[in-house]
């Protein structure tokens, strides 16, 4: 150590905070990936019970290392870059898909203290980073100089885009509950029980959100830019091995990071539900879990969705719901059932 | 040098070479992107300053809804580069010349005594940019703030004006009547004496005269 | 609360307005075709509601609201008065017209109400901000409008020409703005006299400070784009002719205040101290405009376009007064902007009623033989054309008559001489409109068809053109006295 703080003299400070933040994103990055990992698993044996099979079984304990050998396989696989492709950017989409989706976790807190970076205007923070995923598709789909990977993308954009602004709209309402973009006030401002949390003055707001989170991430019933039965797989149907399974880890990563945010948001994140029960990020991970079974059962459970369906219930549906419940909300702010909502 | 120094010059360096790529970039849609980049490297200068709503509403309006219908746009039509790019450089001197006044423009108001750099004002701990912007926007600023909306609103009106069509010829379906559909509605019984057996001539002659 | 209560006081003919734009919006919805005159209706009552509110709140007072952002003060009462009736005018001639043409819809009259508060925020603005976000919405609708006809690949040319261009405008007028705010570190007009007077004085060479003129020439420039002043007047023609003729009117007239008020607080108010050298670009672009308006007219077979050259002229002349940097041409500019404003309308009035139905009256030509057709419209449009041309008995004449005279009390003989060659120079392509309604066979020998109430207004208008050029005092009395109340420290 005395060594390489003589090394870099006056800029060892930055030196040190820069590693010790590489440390903590390796922190999260870490389990995080093997959250999404295991989701896949935990998304086949759910949909595999809930129709009556066993779903993977072969590798591993009860299949438990299934994540692993699919891993292993997609790695070694070829990458095909189609010949009339755009080089770059082909390669570009994949990451441009994975980086926001990473990106946003450096806010979000997990306890008290437990955050990488905290910042006054997280909310905000973490609604770019998920409006910028998007580029990832379109690139994607782009690049691949497919007609069916374009349609995709397109289809995939134009959801993402419509979807986005119901999203920002229903969490404009917990922003007002709580008083600040902050995601960590956001929670604290949720104290003292499971009926302080937000889901309950907001609750279609939090419904609103929730279905947004499924079309944002383009899971069923809202997977039409996928469409295997119309377009093949859409915006990566040319992609393959390694670049094929960054788009995967990809939209896991953005379901954990969508429960998360409801959780931390409508659920009162690491609070715990009853006050006498100590406050842990334990019950994070439990009201994330929860959250997370509903993308699997509704994937189990809806037929896909038409595509103008899902514009319709967008934009004609969501977005007016949002509107008519924040000038609810700000309106009985200014009456004395003011502490309904905070 | 500072780290935050060399972030910006970092930042900077990406930033002008982005936007020059946006303007000789041949593929329309990678300048679209070099765009998008320089948008994003412009929000991270704007991190710098302690600007983080600008910085983060920059990403979140320009690079997240307009660059996205942009590139859409971009990507739909099918741009003759070639086309475009004729007399690029027969006009690069007016342009370089225009360009040029600019930036002396720019310099002559900076070097202004009015218009100095601003000196860094170190904040409170607990000051919160976003507040304060939305303070002033609904004390200070509110005329202009609740005219731009209505702006936005003529906006909305005219696009809706200019583009929605009236009877359309195509059939369509309503899905919330398509969901409460009972079988009422769609299935009607029919007694019917059962079918004796008719020679097919027969039935043939029947259905001509029907 | 109370300053906001006052606020909303000061502006409640803008919120009016608003609300009821919104509401017709809301009410067309549930409205079948046949019962848009409701609409109609309800529009004329909100411009006059409006109008009352403009007179009955304090009216002839200085009242600032909105934290300096809006100022309502005698100039602005009598503007935003004149705005609305124009505006009550101009729907009575335009509803027939849009009825024929499947355009008779609530977004025209709601984009129509949001225009108005667009030129009424421009008049009342006394904040860089607000004067932009007001332009932009009067702006915004007006391309909207010209657009409406959307099967009409001419109407859709010009409204792409004319956003471009306006575009480009509302850019230049901002880049001006930010030099503006750059040097005087203010955006509140008020605040930047006063930072104006306050370097002067300390410094007198400041005024020399090329930042500052620079920001006042592209704040000129932008005007002059909004105005259609030579050299900036390119889009005006194609524009004028292209739009359909309803929402030409609305293009050539009553905008025309707004833009006289956007002037005037921004060069007078404003930037009075740089009063030398705005006057000379002013000149510049007055004495371009009067003479290329004129001599191009002459050579034009279009009425609308021969209109778009004679509007050019006019804000040559227009200009000629605010250029004279004094009390007295500002209330003769004023004069003259409300002379023309009359004038505009009847003239477009009379081509809304000539035509009809797959039929647009636009051509000169159109016009031969009226009298035989219909002598009492021949002879408004006599009258229309001789105030356009500034014949004596007219107030046209009289709009040219003081505003010669406040350049000449400053002095500027020769340009005064030059503005009544070109004047004359004009009168000739006015004449030969009376030439071909009075000497020429009829080519077009249809029916004039038109409402009742259309034609009795459109009388009356072209009448005022007579009576209030017979007598003057009265306007020009109420123009000078707001000047002069409005603007006590230039006195």
């Amino acid at each position: 150590m005395e060594w390489l703080s003589q090394l870099f003299g006056s800029y060892w400070q930055n030196v040190q905070m820069v590693g010790w933040t590489l440390v903590k994103i390796i922190a999260i990055v870490g389990p995080l990936m093997i959250a999404v990992a295991y989701l896949t698993y935990a998304e086949r044996k759910v949909i595999g019970y809930m129709q009556v099979r066993i779903g993977p079984n072969r590798v591993g304990f009860w299949g438990l290392l299934q994540p692993v050998a699919d891993g292993l396989k997609l790695l070694f696989k070829e990458i095909i870059i189609p010949t009339a492709s755009n080089k770059g950017l082909f390669l570009l989409g994949p990451v441009l898909t994975i980086a926001p989706a990473f990106a946003a976790w450096a806010v979000i807190p997990f306890d008290g203290t437990m955050v990488l970076a905290n910042i006054d205007a997280g909310l905000l923070y973490v609604l770019a980073m998920t409006s910028i995923a998007v580029y990832g598709v379109i690139i994607a789909g782009w690049a691949s100089n497919s007609k069916y990977a374009f349609l995709g993308s397109l289809r995939s954009a134009a959801q993402i885009v419509s979807y986005e602004i119901a999203m920002g709209f229903s969490l404009v309402g917990v922003l007002m509950c709580a008083n600040s973009l902050n995601l960590g006030n956001i929670v604290l401002g949720q104290e003292g029980g499971f009926w302080h949390w937000y889901f309950i003055p907001l609750f279609p707001l939090f419904i609103v959100y929730f279905i947004s989170a499924v079309a944002e991430t383009n899971r069923a019933p809202f997977d039409v830019a996928e469409g295997e039965s119309e377009i093949v797989a859409g915006f990566h149907v040319e992609y393959s091995g390694m670049a094929f399974a960054v788009f995967f880890l990809a939209e896991y990563a953005n379901i954990w990071l969508v429960c998360t945010l409801a959780a931390l948001m409508f659920m009162g994140g690491w609070l715990s539900p009853l006050p006498f029960l100590p406050d842990s990020i334990l019950w994070l991970f439990a009201k994330m879990a929860f959250l997370v079974f509903f993308f699997l059962w509704f994937r189990a459970t809806f037929p896909r969705y038409r595509y103008d369906q899902i514009m319709r219930l967008g934009w004609k549906v969501f977005i007016p719901i949002t509107i008519v419940w924040i000038v609810f909300v700000g309106a009985m702010m200014q009456t004395k059932f003011d502490y309904l909502f905070h | 040098m500072v780290f935050t120094d060399f972030l910006f010059y970092v930042l900077a360096t990406i930033l002008l070479v982005s936007a020059s790529r946006v303007i000789t970039a041949r593929n329309p849609v990678q300048a679209a992107l070099f765009l998008v980049l320089s948008f994003f490297t412009a929000s991270g200068i704007w991190l710098l300053l302690q600007a983080e709503f600008l910085a983060i509403v920059l990403v979140l309006v320009y690079v997240g809804a307009v660059m996205v219908l942009f590139l859409f746009v971009v990507m739909m039509l099918d741009i003759n580069i070639d086309k475009l790019r004729e007399g690029f450089w027969s006009y690069l001197p007016l342009a370089g010349t225009i360009g040029g006044l600019m930036a002396i423009e720019m310099a002559m108001i900076l070097g202004n005594k009015y218009f100095a750099a601003a000196p860094n004002v170190s904040r409170p701990a607990a000051y919160s940019d976003t507040a304060a912007i939305g303070h002033v926007m609904y004390t200070e600023y509110l005329l202009p703030f609740e005219l731009a909306s209505v702006v936005l609103l003529v906006a909305i009106v005219a696009a809706i004006a200019l583009t929605l069509r009236e009877k359309r010829e195509s059939k369509s379906m309503n899905p919330s009547q398509q969901v409460i559909v009972k079988k009422a509605d769609r299935l009607r019984m029919v007694k019917m004496r059962s079918e004796s057996e008719v020679l097919p001539n027969d039935q043939a002659d029947k259905g001509d005269a029907a | 609360m109370d300053t906001i209560n006052t606020d909303l006081f000061i502006s409640m003919p803008e919120i009016t307005m608003l609300s009821m734009a919104m509401f017709i919006l809301i009410i067309d919805l549930f409205l079948n075709k046949n019962n848009r005159m409701i609409i109609y209706g309800l529009a004329q009552m909100t411009l006059f509601a409006a109008a009352y509110l403009v007179l009955s709140l304090n009216a002839f007072a200085i009242d600032v609201a909105y934290n300096g952002m809006f100022i309502s003060d005698p100039i602005s009462d009598v503007l935003k008065l004149a705005t609305l009736i124009g505006a009550s005018i101009m729907l009575v001639y335009t509803r027939h017209y849009m009825q024929l043409r499947q355009m008779f819809s609530g977004e025209y009259y709601a984009l129509f109400l949001f225009a108005i508060v667009g030129m009424m925020v421009m008049i009342s603005g006394y904040n860089l901000i607000t004067i932009y976000v007001g332009l932009e919405l009067l702006s915004l609708c007006v391309y909207a409008l010209v657009a409406l006809d959307r099967d009409n690949a001419r109407a859709t040319e010009a409204a792409m020409k004319y956003f471009v261009l306006g575009a480009l405008a509302s850019g230049m007028l901002l880049y001006g703005m930010s030099m503006i705010y750059g040097v005087t570190g203010s955006l509140d007009i008020g605040t930047i006299a006063e930072r104006l007077k306050d370097a002067f004085e300390q410094n007198p060479d400041f005024i020399h400070n090329p930042v500052l003129i620079l920001g006042l020439v592209f704040i000129v420039s932008g005007l002059a784009f909004k105005f259609g002043a030579v050299p900036f007047h390119m889009w005006v023609p194609d524009v004028y002719q292209g739009s359909p003729t309803a929402i030409t009117m609305l293009i050539g007239s009553i905008p025309k205040f707004a833009g006289f008020a956007m002037a005037l607080r921004l060069l007078v108010f404003g930037l009075a101290y740089l009063v030398g050298d705005w006057q000379d670009m002013l000149l510049v672009m007055a004495v371009m405009s009067i003479a290329i308006g004129n001599i191009t007219a002459i050579a034009q077979t279009n009425l609308k376009r021969m209109l778009a050259y004679s509007t050019i002229s006019h804000i040559g002349f227009l200009l000629l007064g605010l250029m004279s940097g004094s009390l007295n041409g500002f209330a003769s500019s004023m004069f003259y902007v409300s002379a023309y404003v009359l004038m505009s309308l009847a003239g477009f009035g009379m081509i809304l009623l000539l035509s009809r139905k797959g039929h647009e009256a636009e051509q000169l030509d159109d016009l031969k033989g009226l009298n035989k057709r219909s002598p009492w419209t021949a002879f408004l449009m006599l009258i229309t054309m001789f105030s356009m041309a500034g014949v004596p008995p007219t107030v046209g004449f009289y709009a040219k008559f003081t505003v010669l005279q406040a350049a000449l009390h400053v002095g500027f003989i020769w340009v005064v001489v030059f503005a009544v060659l070109m004047a004359a120079i004009g009168a000739f392509y006015y004449l030969r409109v009376i030439k071909l309604m009075y000497f020429d066979e009829p080519v077009d020998t249809a029916l004039i068809d038109a409402p009742l109430d259309m034609k009795m207004i459109l009388s009356l208008n072209a009448l005022a053109l007579l009576v209030v050029g017979l007598m003057p005092q009265g306007l020009l009395e109420l123009c000078g006295v707001a000047i002069a109340t409005s603007l006590p420290h230039l006195l």
